[in-house]
């Protein structure tokens, strides 16, 4: 900072405070109206106004006050990680990473187990699975490619409702129509992709965005197929393997000889999903090592580059739509069967915003930051259910503070797909032979 | 015949109000090259600071509607240009130098924390305000169908032209007007002739914001309600426009605002109001499929 360098600079105590002033006068101008007076509908119908100033006092005073500990913690104290972590124990902690997966993977295993009568914290860790593979999915798109999708939720709805209708219509069972489903959204992201391959970054992502609301206003409004806002009752639940969860005689629990229990299906649920999950992050794994995968991240490189070097970049593109597609309906049709019930309004926008996120907090391109992540949020969000209204608030403060502070995410090790065994140090006569020539 | 001219007729209404907001995407993006996605919901902030300083200005006695009108304006011009400055301040300028997706990103949070922020505060529910511009004209009648111009439709399309036509001034004869376009055209060379980019920045939020207030009160009174999520729609269909217009040109902004709000409009009259927004997504598709620069833009190219 040059300004640092001037002489009679006041004390920087002085400099701090008058930035907190500064920081406080536009808390007043923002809060003022909004905070400072809060409307409601009165008795008639017409809006009358209540006045909140205390609030208004309370928010402006924390402004000031945390502009002035910002101020000057920045400025004696150096937050950054490197101080509290040495390069070391940097090198430790990605060491690490190989036995966090383990015990993380360990951990997801043997929670029905250890949970078993907690039908509370089952359905939770259904759902932090459930957004976990999405997580992953979307992860290709986003992660590997690098193309912002904004309209995930779209694959989701089709995986959903492609089961629902399947058999709801033609009585297909779940085992039948969970190929079905990742068929079919894959198909839908191809029908996505081939239209917008040519666009850029950003373009890509609203375009993703105004797909993904095409499909949740048809869904809503074709209601002869869709039932429109009612949706879709009475989804039939999965069996194991043939074998239904009930109380009847060839039911799950009476072949095996256990005595009938509501959580059979909801352990056997919890399986599944975490079976699906695993498998996506299989293949991601897997396909990064195929030259397809190396394509993928090479593109989200530098786009003009892979064209130079040969790689068909429309290709490329289209199979990680497809891919992630593929597997955002495969989590679709879980969500049809664990619910029995879907509507479109379980596919807005907000539902993609969310997926994002843990893909961006989770680091994008991180297997298990994705894991991580989609943990935390949503155990964040079932810890602040209280304040329900503040959640999301919080959600979207997080989205940003991590792209300024933390832009590759909470788990900010992707491990390279590929090393070079050796490094080769090249010797300072080549290198000033290629100096002379390139001047020359 | 009738039918149509009063579709027209409203159809311009519409659009002159996404044509506003649709200034302010296409000057952020012509500078800095991102697209605002909390922009929409700045727009929505500006309804809401509007409605709310109407209230406050009946309760303190100032009822005479002309000049309640005009304070409002001011006022809810001069708050959310504040909030345009912020959000650019907290949540972009750091991100200048980070990777190409991570601005966007941000601005996806922002809007989020603007819509919930905004529900904290003021409530999920839908406010409606009673019409204060009542009357209007009867063009013409025949077939049974007359054909109204009220006097809001008059007051937005007015507006907007007065605003455009003061804009265009701006960006065009004043010293800010020609640092904004310096900038658009290369920011570091900007920053080598001596131009303050980030305050061109700043200040380009700031008019934008400005813009989108005057959008969300005008929506105000065309419509007598807002809630939390009307920035949502309103954002994408003004983005469309500025696209449809040619991103980075401000008479495309405007031409592009006026042809969505005539598009959406005459698919609700002749075809399905279901589909509105539909249409409105489908047109997105298309033009950046088959007319990626717009109708008055500039082809881009991408330089290594």
């Amino acid at each position: 900072m040059p300004r640092e360098s001037e002489p009679n600079r006041p004390p920087h105590y002085i400099a701090a405070v008058k930035e907190a002033v500064i920081a406080a006068f536009v808390a007043f101008g923002l809060f003022a109206l909004m905070i400072g007076i809060r409307t409601d509908q009165g008795p008639t119908g017409a809006l009358v106004i209540t006045t909140r100033f205390g609030l208004l006092a309370e928010l402006v005073a924390a402004v000031f006050a945390g502009r002035l500990a910002f101020v000057l913690v920045r400025r004696n104290i150096n937050l950054s990680i490197d101080r509290f972590m040495p390069a070391s124990a940097k090198s430790a902690a990605a060491g690490l990473i190989p036995y966090a997966t383990a015990a993380f993977l360990v951990v997801a295993l043997i929670v029905p187990i250890v949970f078993y009568r907690d039908r509370y914290l089952l359905d939770l860790a259904i759902l932090i699975v459930t957004y976990t593979m999405l997580g992953f999915g979307l992860n290709i798109v986003v992660g590997l490619a690098g193309l912002l999708d904004l309209g995930y939720v779209a694959f989701y709805a089709v995986g959903a409702y492609s089961y629902a209708l399947l058999a709801h219509y033609f009585g297909l069972s779940f085992w039948i129509c969970l190929p079905l489903a990742g068929i079919l959204a894959a198909f839908a992201g191809i029908l996505l992709g081939f239209p917008v391959l040519r666009l850029r970054g950003d373009y890509l992502a609203i375009v993703t965005l105004g797909f993904g609301e095409i499909i949740r206003l048809i869904l809503l409004n074709w209601q002869d197929l869709t039932g429109g806002p009612n949706g879709i009752p009475g989804i039939p639940r999965p069996s194991f393997f043939g074998l239904p969860f009930n109380a009847s005689e060839n039911g799950f629990a009476a072949t095996f000889g256990l005595t009938y229990s509501a959580t059979h299906r909801t352990v056997f649920l919890y399986y599944l999903i975490l079976a699906l999950a695993l498998l996506t992050n299989w293949v991601t794994l897997r396909l990064r090592r195929l030259p397809i995968g190396r394509a993928w991240e090479a593109l989200r490189e530098d786009e003009i580059a892979c064209r130079a070097l040969g790689i068909n970049t429309t290709a490329t593109k289209l199979t990680a739509f497809a891919m992630g597609a593929m597997f955002g309906g495969f989590a679709g049709a879980f969500f049809a069967t664990r619910q029995g019930f879907i509507s479109p309004e379980s596919f807005t926008f907000t539902e993609s915003a969310f997926v994002l996120a843990i893909v961006v907090l989770g680091g994008m391109g991180s297997q298990l930051g994705v894991a991580v992540a989609a943990t935390v949020m949503l155990g964040a969000f079932e810890l602040l259910r209280e304040f329900d209204q503040y959640r999301m608030l919080i959600f979207g403060a997080a989205m940003v503070a991590v792209m300024i502070y933390r832009p590759r995410g909470l788990v900010a090790t992707r491990a390279p797909s590929v090393l070079l065994s050796a490094r080769k140090d090249i010797p300072a006569k080549i290198v000033a032979e290629a100096r002379t020539e390139s001047s020359a | 015949m009738e039918y149509f001219v009063q579709q027209l007729i409203n159809g311009i209404t519409l659009g002159s109000i996404y044509g506003l907001i649709a200034i302010g995407y296409t000057m952020v993006y012509g500078i800095i090259g991102m697209i605002n996605f909390a922009h929409g919901d700045i727009f929505m902030v500006g309804a809401f600071l509007a409605l709310i300083a109407f209230l406050v200005l009946v309760a303190i006695g100032i009822s005479a509607v002309p000049i309640a009108l005009l304070l409002v304006l001011l006022i809810s011009m001069a708050l959310t240009a504040l909030y345009g400055w912020t959000v650019e301040r907290i949540a972009y300028r750091p991100l200048r130098r980070s990777f190409k997706l991570a601005p966007l990103i941000s601005a996806i949070g922002m809007s989020i924390v603007l819509q919930n922020y905004v529900q904290v505060a003021q409530g999920a529910r839908v406010k409606p305000l009673p019409p204060l511009v009542r009357g209007g004209y009867t063009l013409f009648e025949g077939n049974d169908f007359a054909v109204r111009l009220s006097n809001i439709q008059i007051i937005v399309v007015a507006t907007t032209l007065l605003l455009m036509a003061g804009f265009s001034f701006l960006v065009a004869r004043t010293r800010l007007g020609r640092n904004m376009r310096a900038c658009e055209q290369d920011l570091k060379m900007a920053a080598l002739v001596g131009i303050d980019v980030d305050r061109t920045i700043s200040l380009t939020f700031v008019i934008g914001a400005a813009l989108a207030a005057v959008a969300g009160l005008m929506f105000l009174l065309y419509y007598g309600v807002v809630d939390f999520f009307i920035g949502f729609l309103a954002g994408v269909k003004a983005f469309t426009a500025a696209v449809l217009g040619g991103i980075g040109s401000l008479p495309g902004a405007m031409l592009g605002g006026i042809l969505i709000g005539l598009i959406e409009t005459m698919w609700s009259a002749y075809f399905s109001i279901e589909y509105k927004d539909v249409a409105a997504f489908s047109i997105l598709i298309i033009v950046l499929i088959f007319l990626p620069t717009g109708i008055l833009g500039r082809p881009e190219v991408e330089k290594v």
